[in-house]
């Protein structure tokens, strides 16, 4: 490993993001050290670190209460969206007559559903749940129905020559060929997840009921606490970041070896 | 030079075709009447222009689909006893549709999965498959990691491990340049020799089939049936020498004069 260090993979994954993001804050700090600007109008890093600090007890229960509803959602999606897939699959005239309804699901803001779920379900985090999984359901329905289609018709021959059976097929063959579309679908899912959550929580908090970071976002505005704002909105940001990533990673194991979308470009 | 073939005097044929015709079902003629004997551990080539049935002949013989009309026997018998001991088929398409997640050795099992053969017994013999084709040192890789030629040969392996009897390509090497053809076709020769293998063989190069051939089957089209056939009568197993032959160039003449014969043959009524 003679190779330069900027070279190396690990410095343009890791090292090149961080050395911008670190010239990003510097220039935020700088710029507001030399034009004053008060910090309820913009504060500067250290002021959203401090308020970070300060408020942290609170901070990290919301943050904790929005992201068990974005996995809680997530993992609904997750779970709906794979059986609605297979079921898709089994019959065309099942999903004609079904996907209709997913797409409504799909074209309706869920700003505009929210306040309705959330009267209608008296547990809040039952409701937020309900929300977020309304909108993160649609990819994985969708890239799951197209990946289990989607088998090679050659490979689909060889295996009705060798007299396959359904399990055999569905085991061996659909469900690996349908794997790089579900994990497309579940980096999207998730992002979704994450929106629905924060959305909801916004619209229930407006209402009056009271969780997660959205709110926290919406009480720092109306008491003017623009770190804590920010710092509220860092969390958010901070978790959708570790959420692709993860799933970034888990696609990595499970396709890395074999399918294109994983692999090292050649040199 | 060329020696016509009396079907009557195959005694036990593998494969008998008996006046099939395949009509599809958008209309098309596909193949009118053929008459068709295959013997045991002969290496058959079909060659013909595009359009001649050459592939709905291999597909029909592999009952991948049913004639139109007519009667296809395989052993003297009906298909349902295809798959016992000394009756065994197996197909290798054009292109070597592997399973792109698995590494070399578990698709070289895979029909040997799929028939539920014990675990211990089908690594034996995948194993032994692999070494057949010189591909031991790739068992561990993925399809992806490998080059088209090595590529086609874990699809030969994988028809290997089924232990055929009789073997059909459809043009299995169309795709490799002329270097890993010729290579993968001296491997092919070997291989069917020391096994006894019964082959049918898709190809387009006349090159190709007077190579492999111990009998070349010419087709034309409109509608697609034999046009033509006669024997390759070089001993087997056949090496690089007898593509440098004098013979080997003679029959290549020949099969290129019936072949353009048969083109003319071709034209639509």
């Amino acid at each position: 490993m003679s190779r330069p260090w900027v070279q190396q993979a690990w410095f343009g994954r890791v090292m090149a993001p961080l050395v911008v993001g670190v010239l990003i804050v510097v220039a935020w700090q700088g710029a507001c050290e030399h034009w004053e600007i008060p910090k309820y109008l913009f504060p500067r890093p250290t002021d959203v670190a401090l308020s970070l600090m300060e408020n942290w007890a609170v901070l990290f229960g919301a943050l904790w209460s929005t992201l068990y509803v974005t996995l809680m959602a997530f993992a609904a999606a997750v779970l709906i969206g794979t059986l609605v897939a297979f079921v898709f699959v089994q019959s065309r005239l099942v999903e004609l007559s079904l996907l209709p309804y997913a797409v409504l699901l799909q074209v309706t803001p869920i700003a505009a559903v929210a306040p309705l779920i959330i009267i209608l379900v008296k547990n809040t985090t039952v409701a937020l749940t309900l929300c977020a999984t309304v909108i993160a359901i649609f990819p994985i329905i969708s890239n799951t129905t197209i990946g289990l289609r989607s088998v090679d018709p050659g490979l689909a021959a060889y295996f009705r020559m060798n007299k396959a059976g359904r399990w055999a097929i569905l085991w061996r063959l659909r469900i690996p060929g349908a794997l790089p579309f579900f994990l497309a679908g579940l980096r999207i899912s998730s992002g979704l997840a994450l929106v629905g959550a924060v959305v909801a929580e916004f619209i229930a908090g407006t209402g009056g009921s009271s969780a997660g970071l959205a709110y926290q976002i919406m009480q720092a505005s109306f008491q003017l606490d623009i770190p804590q704002m920010f710092a509220a909105l860092f969390l958010i940001t901070l978790t959708g970041v570790v959420l692709f990533a993860s799933m970034v990673l888990l696609e990595q194991a499970l396709l890395g070896k074999w399918h294109e979308s994983s692999m090292p470009a050649e040199r | 030079m060329l020696e016509r073939v009396n079907h009557s005097t195959i005694a036990a044929p593998v494969v008998e075709i008996l006046s099939v015709d395949k009509v599809f079902a958008n209309g098309t003629r596909g193949l009118a009447p053929v008459q068709l004997a295959i013997g045991p551990g002969e290496f058959a080539s079909l060659i013909g222009p595009s359009g001649c049935g050459k592939s709905t002949l291999l597909k029909l013989i592999a009952n991948l689909i049913e004639p139109t009309d007519g009667r296809m026997q395989w052993w003297r018998g009906d298909f349902s006893k295809v798959g016992s001991p000394g009756r065994r088929l197996a197909f290798v398409f054009q292109d070597p549709t592997l399973m792109p997640w698995s590494k070399v050795d578990t698709n070289v099992r895979l029909p040997l999965d799929l028939a539920g053969v014990a675990r211990d017994d089908a690594n034996a013999r995948t194993a032994a498959a692999l070494a057949h084709v010189g591909l031991t040192a790739a068992a561990r890789r993925y399809p992806r990691q490998l080059s088209g030629g090595m590529r086609m040969r874990v699809s030969i392996a994988r028809a290997l491990v089924t232990e055929p009897d009789l073997l059909l390509m459809d043009e299995p090497f169309g795709a490799l340049d002329e270097f890993t053809r010729n290579k993968l076709d001296e491997d092919l020769v070997r291989l069917s020799h020391e096994r006894a293998l019964t082959n049918v063989f898709v190809t387009h190069s006349i090159y190709e089939a007077v190579f492999l051939s111990s009998r070349i089957i010419v087709m034309a089209a409109n509608p697609g049936r034999i046009f033509a056939e006669f024997k390759v009568d070089e001993a087997f197993p056949r090496d690089d020498g007898f593509r440098r032959s004098g013979r080997f160039a003679e029959y290549c003449r020949a099969l290129s004069a019936l072949l353009s014969d048969a083109s003319l043959a071709s034209v639509p009524l």
